[in-house]
């Protein structure tokens, strides 16, 4: 009996040792179109996890500069996955790896693999195809300006929100209120590329305003902004002729909180009563309470942004919208001058190309349910 | 010179941010992000002129006692009685500057906000009159989608006579209809202008074309 109890023992002791395999087939390879930090590391499932899943722990991903060690934990992986990114090493340096699998009682690791490094890539391989549009898109540009300067007739369509500007600030001049512009909402910065856009239409709107004596007032969310439309409008009233009738005081910063801001213009809207509105650049939830607010005082509004969740706030409130690339095509437009109406042209020209492999991927992927092949097309296609 | 510098500065700064795009390399991809940090480090500074601007033109009102210069008045006591409290007794939780914003500065700006609701109802009001046949088409779809997608307008549906009871899933097959088709195909028609005239903008700027932006008396 005694005999019988030691067998037991001795072979409960050695039968979890017996069952604990380390995974197999760790491999390692570097990460494609990175800096040079990362390495990929794949491994077969364990033994133990597939025996016995609900006592299997995870991996532990050891990693070494020498062979021999000591190892030191890189990363843990929960049951399931066979797969690390090892996104913490230095480019050029040469590591060691082995994967420790984990149950609650017991573990077993492989054998060190290794010497591996990662490196980095001077191209981005995946951004490839974003990399040919921006070259065709910028060829057509530079195609169309070389037109431009060469003569060619280029038919812009009628922008009726543009076509307004004077209308409003003839409007404004005639009742002598002043007139109200927003270069952006309360959230966005000078590095947006609609608050650009938007402070070029400033500068055509001061021109107008210098030239008809109307008061402009120009509340900024970001002081950089401010900065900026000052200097424009500035720029504007001196071009016009006018620089004893620019006030550095109506180019105002109110402040960065979204609402605070957006109080501060409802009130200069009651209080000053302008006659003409216009509100150009990024708004976020700010939009509707400014533009009803403006629609309550009668003003003309003028509203464009390329935001699309807002866009149909400012439709319903306002009296023009411009909608998307409207803004982007406002200097353009308000200047007509043909290098920048080239511009204009070459982006219609880049909508045609865009709708041209819309009409090929949705044809090509249509195929590729009969000839799975052709559904590489649209996996170039999609930026990664 | 005054044109040619900022300029130059432009360009080789934009075009080296596209090159950063492209190369993963820590040589390009370190310094793109060093130039981004500058930036930040730059707008951060750029707060002190904001700040002088606004003390500018709200003592310039209380100087010339114009009307609500009172107001005035109590923004820059409120904004230096902030700032006092921040610079010497700190910002953190717990602090009186912390427990000032959290309880005025957030339930104003929360207020602010919840104006929203009646705006959307006014100008829904006004958008949703069938004038002409594009603010019909916009009625249509609207009252589609609000007894689609509120509970209320399943309930509605299933009381309809002929078509409710007999077709109980129509309503929702038609509400995720107008999402998904028009109103997915129209939001990304504007996506995809909005991105070629931004990438327009951008070259043009970046090819000294567009200068007004400069402020050197347009182009």
């Amino acid at each position: 009996m005694k005999k019988c109890l030691i067998v037991l023992l001795a072979a409960g002791l050695f039968l979890p040792a017996l069952a604990m395999d380390p995974p197999g087939n760790l491999q390692v390879r570097d990460v494609p179109n990175d800096d040079g930090r990362s390495l990929i590391l794949t491994w077969d499932k364990a033994a133990a996890e597939t025996a016995d899943p609900a006592a299997f722990k995870g991996y532990r991903i050891l990693r070494s500069e020498t062979a021999g060690g000591p190892y030191a934990e890189a990363g843990y992986v929960f049951p399931g996955s066979l797969e690390f990114t090892d996104n913490t090493l230095t480019p050029g340096v040469q590591y060691y790896y082995q994967i420790n699998a984990v149950t609650f009682t017991d573990s077993a690791q492989t054998a060190p693999l290794g010497p591996v490094q990662s490196s980095a890539q001077w191209f981005n391989t995946a951004r490839a195809n974003i990399l040919i549009a921006f070259l065709v898109f910028t060829g057509l540009i530079l195609l169309y300006i070389y037109k431009a300067r060469h003569g060619a007739d280029l038919f812009v369509r009628r922008i009726a929100g543009l076509s307004a500007v004077d209308e409003a600030i003839g409007r404004a001049t005639e009742m002598g209120r002043p007139i109200l512009y927003l270069p952006s909402g309360g959230l966005s910065a000078v590095s947006d590329i609609q608050t650009l856009a938007s402070l070029v239409i400033l500068g055509r709107v001061a021109n107008k305003a210098a030239e008809y004596d109307t008061p402009l007032l120009v509340p900024c969310s970001d002081p950089l902004v401010m900065t900026l439309a000052q200097e424009i409008v500035k720029s504007s009233y001196m071009n016009a002729g006018r620089p004893d009738a620019y006030r550095a005081e109506n180019i105002r910063y109110l402040t960065n909180e979204q609402f605070a801001y957006t109080a501060g213009v409802d009130g200069m809207m009651v209080r000053e009563k302008p006659a003409a509105n216009f509100m150009i650049g990024t708004f976020y939830a700010e939009s509707l309470i400014l533009a009803e607010t403006g629609y309550s005082t009668g003003a003309i509004q003028i509203a464009g942004t390329a935001m699309i969740t807002q866009l149909p706030f400012f439709v319903a409130a306002c009296d023009y919208t411009l909608i998307g690339e409207e803004i982007y095509a406002a200097s353009a437009y308000l200047s007509k001058e043909p290098v920048l109406l080239g511009t204009i042209k070459a982006q219609d020209w880049g909508k045609a190309a865009v709708i041209f492999l819309i009409l090929i991927g949705a044809v090509m992927q249509t195929l590729a349910l009969k000839f799975p092949q052709l559904g590489f097309f649209a996996g170039w296609l999609m930026p990664r | 010179m005054k044109k040619t510098i900022p300029l130059a500065i432009t360009f080789l700064a934009g075009f080296y941010m596209i090159l950063a795009f492209f190369v993963p390399h820590p040589i390009v991809a370190n310094s793109a992000q060093e130039m981004q940090s500058w930036e930040i480090i730059i707008v951060a500074f750029t707060l002190v002129l904001g700040i002088g601007n606004l003390i500018f033109v709200h003592a310039e009102k209380i100087q010339r006692r114009r009307q609500g210069w009172f107001y005035s008045l109590t923004l820059l006591v409120c904004l230096a009685f902030m700032m006092v409290l921040g610079l010497f007794w700190g910002i953190k939780e717990g602090t009186a500057y912390y427990w000032l914003y959290d309880n005025v500065m957030a339930p104003l700006s929360s207020a602010m906000f919840s104006l929203l609701a009646f705006f959307i109802a006014s100008a829904a009001y006004r958008a949703f009159r069938a004038r002409n046949k594009e603010a019909t088409l916009l009625l249509i779809a609207a009252a589609i989608i609000m007894i689609g997608r509120v509970p209320l307008g399943s309930w509605l549906w299933q009381h309809v006579p002929f078509l409710g009871a007999k077709v109980p899933a129509l309503l929702d097959q038609v509400t995720q209809w107008v999402m998904e088709i028009p109103n997915t195909a129209g939001q990304r028609g504007i996506k995809i202008g909005a991105a070629l005239g931004a990438v327009s903008m951008a070259l043009r700027m970046l090819l000294g074309i567009e200068r007004s932006y400069l402020t050197t008396g347009g182009n």
